[in-house]
């Protein structure tokens, strides 16, 4: 790791001043962030390892992503430039709340452009333009805990993560192939960061897992129920866990994007009609839409104003 | 062709001009103050108030009147509100022992110093709809027996009982050390005592209902016995760093419930009576009793006690207790997961397919062997 982008990482971290209003720049207190700051600094020096912080309870519900908004508090400058996406999309109804949320409590500029963001949050996916050395993407995780649904106990799984003990991810994985012919996991695909701990990536598909690896910007994880915070320092190793004989695979779709004829995104199915009838559109919207904008077009794309409804 | 099926700014703003409607319902009805909510409501709001962990009447009025009675609802919004609070320090311990009593019942004794005082219960009332109160009635008054008598200050039960050793005295937790702050720091596992309490404090009313009830039944049993129940007033005191000495901020209504359990001894300890707490803001009998056979429950591996039942499993027992994070979680499901679900109908879809091929070949292979 060359020590540019770390710079760029601590400073995104270590920015941020009081605001005005009745409520704090970007609502929490300063005492709150330089909590949650120095979990992300923790975070950052020991990548993949989850660490404990004191979540506060905030004005959205837990499960509507209050660690990522937590974390995106801690970190968010009067300078910054949020982008906020849900499903890949900047218009999905949380997406749009969240980013009116800091547009009103930090006042910063918002946009919907991935390479013009200097903070993206996200909920379920990873932006299809790489990520550069001066963005920072906080994800919103539900379940930290990459081997919960394997054993249930936080007192258990914290020992197997200090021992390094992933026998029983390992053998869930092969009991996959055993009975399937492959692993039957399509998102929340677990990776193993810096050779060490065994992450959850949140549940994007894993599809996106490639992108986590030797990533440019600055990767921030909050889980605010659970009380976690993790992350993926620029340039870390992120490998999705498999098998020689069984190596990984990201999900692969059949059908180009129908708008902007793209074959390497992450697609959504959009029924059409009660008849079976389906089209596939890229998830990341601000990527389809520049695609089209450049030219490249889609077996049902139409000329003139948008066909998706587009951010105010 | 493809039309926006993602929602957007404008139906936010018009789902929540929709939603201020509905929570004032008919215009020709008059219109909720939040000091009625307070004043004839109020058990609603000592809800709120403890699930919320905040002490404020009248916010939990006005959070009541803006979730149109959703009270867990209007504890989220308490809570969300308290995090805005600057946290100056740490008040001095609550002496519930120099408590200015409204009612106090002791179901192991059937007279004690100070008394029994029944105060205002509904224990004995008939639960039957009373039709004269939706046209407003007249009160009596209350006669200053009823009020006064025995009331005043009574030493707590289990510092009564403590000179024996029958009972277990209080804990013997240091005294200088700092109690934990689960709003400050993560809860780990093994917790203390301190945290422990806490989150029951907090904890959702139902679910501390449901699992000291469960107790009773057998999942755990504890053998319990309300020592004593005592609600009313006491003092908070806080001392200021500047001032070097403790002054009042007031009084609190507070609920305290010593539950005595029968305990067979163990390895670790000998027979004698154990005890659960309960506490809670306000007037919360159901909470501080279920809080209090929690409690006892939790303390299962302390006393070596085999842990066998949901109601003794501390992380069990601790992550789930917070209705605010669990309505959250299960609410969540209503957000998008079609990049999730995406995903998964890929995946269906592929092990559809090898499910039928493997039919047709099993069946290729049965019709081969046939012929």
């Amino acid at each position: 790791m060359t020590l540019e982008p770390m710079r760029a990482a601590a400073s995104a971290v270590l920015e941020g001043g009081p605001g005005e209003g009745e409520y704090n720049f970007a609502y929490l207190d300063e005492q709150t962030k330089r909590m949650i700051r120095r979990a992300i600094l923790k975070a950052i020096a020991i990548p993949g390892y989850q660490v404990p912080f004191a979540s506060r309870d905030m004005p959205m519900p837990y499960g509507w992503g209050t660690g990522g908004i937590q974390v995106t508090a801690a970190i968010l400058g009067p300078d910054d430039r949020l982008k906020v996406i849900d499903q890949g999309a900047d218009d999905t109804t949380n997406a749009v709340s969240i980013r009116a949320f800091f547009a009103r409590t930090a006042g910063v500029e918002t946009t919907t452009r991935t390479h013009e963001a200097s903070v993206i949050q996200t909920r379920h996916r990873i932006p299809e333009l790489a990520l550069g050395a001066d963005q920072v993407l906080v994800y919103q995780v539900p379940i930290p805990e990459p081997l919960r649904f394997l054993e249930p106990r936080e007192t258990e799984t914290r020992v197997m993560h200090a021992l390094a003990d992933y026998g029983l991810m390992h053998v869930k994985l092969y009991e996959d192939i055993a009975t399937h012919g492959h692993i039957a996991k399509t998102y929340d695909y677990p990776v193993k960061v810096e050779g060490r701990y065994v992450m959850d990536p949140s549940p994007t598909p894993k599809f996106d897992n490639p992108k986590m690896d030797n990533c440019a910007g600055l990767q921030l994880f909050g889980a605010g129920r659970e009380k976690r915070i993790y992350a993926i320092p620029p340039f870390t190793s992120v490998k999705s866990l498999d098998f020689e004989d069984y190596p990984f695979e990201p999900n692969k779709f059949d059908a180009p994007c129908a708008l902007c004829g793209a074959t390497d995104t992450y697609l959504d199915e959009v029924i059409t009609d009660d008849r079976g009838g389906r089209m596939f559109v890229c998830s990341d919207t601000d990527h389809c839409e520049d695609r089209q904008a450049s030219g490249h077009r889609g077996h049902l794309h139409v000329d003139g104003p948008a066909a998706r409804g587009t951010v105010a | 062709m493809y039309v926006a099926v993602k929602g957007g700014e404008k139906a936010i703003a018009a789902a929540h001009r929709l939603l201020a409607h509905e929570r004032r319902g008919d215009l020709g009805v008059a219109e909720l103050a939040p000091e009625q909510v307070r004043e004839q409501l109020s058990l609603g709001c000592d809800r709120v108030m403890n699930e919320g962990s905040l002490y404020d009447r009248d916010l939990a009025a006005l959070a009541i009147k803006q979730s149109r009675g959703d009270l867990i609802e209007a504890a989220f919004l308490v809570r969300a509100f308290r995090t805005t609070l600057p946290r100056f320090g740490y008040s001095l311990p609550i002496d519930t022992a120099a408590m200015e009593i409204r009612r106090r019942i002791s179901a192991t004794f059937k007279d004690l110093p100070g008394g029994q005082v029944l105060g205002p219960t509904f224990d004995y009332t008939h639960r039957l709809i009373d039709f004269a109160l939706a046209a407003g009635v007249e009160l009596a008054v209350p006669t200053e027996a009823e009020v006064a008598a025995d009331a005043g200050v009574a030493p707590r039960v289990t510092d009564l009982l403590a000179h024996d050793d029958l009972v277990e005295p209080d804990g013997e937790g240091d005294l200088d050390a700092a109690p934990g702050d689960i709003t400050r720091d993560p809860i780990r596992f093994p917790v203390g005592r301190d945290i422990r309490l806490q989150s029951l404090a907090r904890g959702d009313e139902g679910y501390l209902l449901a699992l000291g009830y469960s107790t009773q039944r057998g999942y755990g049993s504890s053998h319990p016995f309300a020592g004593e129940i005592r609600l009313g007033e006491v003092e908070v005191e806080f001392v200021p760093e500047e001032l070097g000495f403790a002054v009042s901020l007031g009084d609190i209504t507070v609920t305290e419930c010593q539950m005595i359990n029968k305990f067979a001894g163990s390895a670790k300890v000998p027979p004698r009576f154990t005890r659960g707490y309960g506490l809670g803001f306000g007037h919360v009998e159901r909470k501080a009793m279920a809080m209090a056979l929690v409690d006892r429950a939790l303390r299962a591996s302390d006393l070596g006690e085999e842990i066998v039942a949901p109601a003794q499993d501390e992380e069990f027992v601790l992550m789930h207790a917070d209705n605010i994070q669990a309505t959250g979680f299960v609410e969540h499901l209503k957000l998008p997961h079609y990049v999730d679900f995406q995903a998964e109908l890929g995946l269906v879809r592929q092990m559809r397919a090898e499910f039928e091929q493997t039919r047709a070949a099993i069946a290729a292979d049965l019709k081969e062997a046939a012929e």
